[in-house]
């Protein structure tokens, strides 16, 4: 089941400085990061980025602070332009764009949700909302059923006429959501957007958002420094360390197989029973003797430990939909969440 | 023997200095040495080079009077040809200057002072100030200022509408240039230091005193500064995350103007407009000795005649103008900082 790509980078490279192009050439003989702001006073933003994005996933992008994701997510769009590379969307290079055309991707195919909101403060809601559809040059009453119909979505029922200032951060953020979706866009461009959220409230729109892409299936790319967030909500996870990508790939199997140490000590603290699912660590083929009762490919472990009630000698089938794919022990459950440095050899 | 002959003999200019004999008048220290009987003009004065004591030394040198003399026949020269051009440019300020007056001072009071409370109540939207604006004015009425004060307010309104006119739009485009800032700061630091004086002195050589546009140039000179800088402030200081977004939604750059960076900056511009209005109060005050009518010849003829309560009390009429003006002002900015306030 592959679907088909729809967001693709290339090689893309972006320097931060007054002579990008020199400072590229030293960049891709090898200098590094360190040594170019040492000797010449160029950032190394970005190096060679290579990165998929599949039609109806949600592709998530981590890293820490500084780690260049920001400046990533901004080259969708080309509020940054790379030093080199292309960017391609729908299969077209975006790179070679002039201005309205840019425009009429950012008005229709793209949107965006920020970090800080960044709502207009001095129009109401509704206004905000339609602001995509606003800027494309509909009157308020042709756009008004849209926006309110997302506001709704987003559980902001009644809240069109008053102002953001008046909204508390997570209502905030709820508009901002909601100005996205009335876009129509396919691709949604998300910018540590629960980040300024406090944890209750980041919960609730990171189950807002799975819920709304259940239905929508649009092409979201979410940037977030948090882990726990990335592994609930990405379909395809891409760690980017010091502006390079470190590994990229399906959430569980980044977890269960890092690539080197700063990965391992990335996943080192979360909670693996609530993260892995049963697919990830079964033993594949339909079992064959006793069972102690049928478990979803998709659950996660701690369902099923708490299934077992504790007990470390069961035994389950592993079902997809309703055919038997595999088996898993209590056993293997229990080594599965110890992290792979922490294990002893046998 | 002067002080720097030594330096022109060493450096061999000594025949340039010869044949470029001025023969020129005399100098001050030149006359007041010759009188005082002492033959040695340059002991009395200070050690670093200037003017005059070079001059005394190579002959081939100005004085520094012929540099105040050099600079005011240099602009008597360029002067015809610069009337020429300033004239029919700023004629319509003397259009709308003298229309203003007109209209300010002939309309009944019945009319103008009902409508002064309008307008403050449209900006406003407050009846302690409609109530000040009233009290204020009856005030004025009440010493027989009245028609003093309508001309003061009629100058200050048509200098203040174009100081807003222009100081605006230049302004937003120093805000989206940083070279043209760069070369717009000192000249705004610049009007804003010289001293109101200086201003009328060419203008007084451009035009004739009796014309309107004369204290015209001076006060929306001295006045557009504030309006200008906090403009350019107010955008420049504009939310970036907002401008960010604005550019990912593919807004135009106009949309961007009017849509987002002036209503943003409004409360700076506002402050701006206020502090203009304030300068202009000021300067149309100084301007009264070019001939500007209104409270300020009052404040004048307290000074020429030494009618110290005619002086004083004019200088209170004014205040009283500033404070009204300024409420005023101010309940119009306090208004949209509500409607807007964010975070």
């Amino acid at each position: 089941m592959t679907k088909p790509v729809k967001i693709s980078i290339r090689n893309l490279y972006k320097i931060f400085g007054d002579d990008p192009q020199h400072a590229l050439k030293q960049v891709q003989a090898g200098k590094s990061k360190a040594d170019l702001l040492n000797e010449s006073d160029h950032v190394l933003g970005l190096r060679d980025i290579n990165v998929d994005m599949k039609d109806g996933e949600i592709t998530v992008i981590m890293g820490l602070s500084g780690s260049g994701k920001s400046t990533l997510i901004r080259h969708l769009n080309r509020l940054i332009d790379p030093t080199s590379g292309e960017v391609l969307v729908n299969g077209e290079d975006i790179m070679s764009w002039d201005e309205s055309r840019l425009r009429g991707l950012r008005r229709q195919t793209m949107s965006m949700v920020f970090q800080k909101f960044a709502l207009l403060p001095h129009r109401t809601v509704l206004e905000n909302a339609g602001m995509a559809l606003a800027t494309q040059g509909l009157k308020q009453q042709e756009f008004e059923t849209e926006a309110t119909k997302w506001l709704e979505r987003v559980g902001l029922a009644g809240y069109g006429s008053q102002y953001p200032h008046q909204l508390s951060g997570g209502q905030q953020q709820r508009v901002g959501l909601a100005r996205a979706l009335t876009s129509n866009s396919d691709i949604m461009l998300m910018d540590e957007a629960f980040s300024a959220l406090d944890p209750l409230i980041r919960t609730d729109m990171q189950d807002l958002l799975l819920e709304l892409q259940a239905e929508l299936k649009k092409t979201i790319v979410f940037i977030t420094h948090d882990l726990d967030e990335a592994l609930k909500l990405a379909d395809h996870l891409v760690i980017l360390k010091a502006g390079a990508i470190v590994q990229q790939g399906e959430p569980q199997h980044i977890l269960l197989n890092p690539a080197d140490p700063y990965i391992e000590q990335f996943v080192a603290d979360i909670n693996r029973a609530r993260v892995l699912r049963v697919r990830s660590v079964m033993t594949k083929g339909a079992p064959e003797g006793k069972v102690c009762g049928d478990i979803a490919a998709s659950d996660n472990l701690e369902s099923v430990i708490s299934r077992a009630r504790g007990a470390l000698d069961r035994r389950f089938r592993v079902m997809e939909g309703d055919t038997p794919v595999g088996s898993l022990t209590m056993a293997d459950l229990m080594l599965a969440l110890v992290p792979r440095e922490a294990r002893i050899p046998a | 023997m002067a002080t720097y002959d030594g330096l022109f003999d060493t450096l061999g200019l000594r025949s340039w200095c010869d044949s470029g004999d001025g023969g020129g008048p005399m100098s001050m220290a030149d006359l007041l040495a010759q009188t005082g009987g002492s033959g040695d003009g340059g002991s009395g004065r200070l050690p670093f080079p200037s003017l005059d004591s070079l001059n005394d030394a190579c002959a081939a040198f100005p004085q520094s009077r012929d540099l105040t003399v050099g600079l005011e026949e240099g602009f008597l020269s360029i002067r015809d040809p610069l009337r020429a051009i300033v004239d029919p440019l700023t004629q319509p300020l003397s259009w709308m200057l003298n229309g203003t007056l007109n209209i300010m001072t002939t309309t009944p009071w019945f009319i103008m002072i009902p409508l002064l409370m309008l307008i403050s109540w449209c900006v406003g939207r407050s009846w302690k100030i409609v109530g000040l604006v009233a009290f204020g004015l009856g005030l004025l009425a009440f010493v027989d200022y009245y028609d003093y004060a309508m001309q003061t307010l009629a100058i200050i309104f048509v200098c203040a509408f174009i100081c807003v006119l222009f100081g605006v739009p230049i302004g937003i485009a120093m805000s989206r240039s940083d070279r043209l800032q760069r070369v717009a700061i000192p000249v705004l630091d610049m009007l804003q230091t010289l001293p109101p004086f200086v201003y009328l002195i060419p203008l007084i050589f451009l035009f004739s005193v009796t014309e309107p546009k004369l204290y015209g140039i001076a006060v929306i000179l001295y006045a557009i500064v504030p309006v200008v800088r906090l403009t350019d402030l107010g955008i420049r200081l504009v939310d970036k995350d907002v401008i960010e977004a604005a550019d990912a939604f593919g807004m135009t750059k106009r949309q961007k103007l009017f849509g987002v960076q002036i209503p943003l900056a409004l409360p700076n511009i506002m402050a701006g407009v206020n502090q203009t209005i304030m300068m202009s109060l000021a300067m149309v005050v100084i301007a009264s000795m070019v001939s500007a009518p209104g409270l300020g010849i009052l404040v004048l003829r307290g000074i020429r005649n030494l009618e110290l309560g005619v002086g004083l009390i004019a200088g209170l009429g004014i205040v009283i103008l500033a404070v009204l003006l300024d409420r005023v002002t101010k309940a119009s900015l306090a208004r949209i900082d509500s409607s807007q306030s964010s975070r």
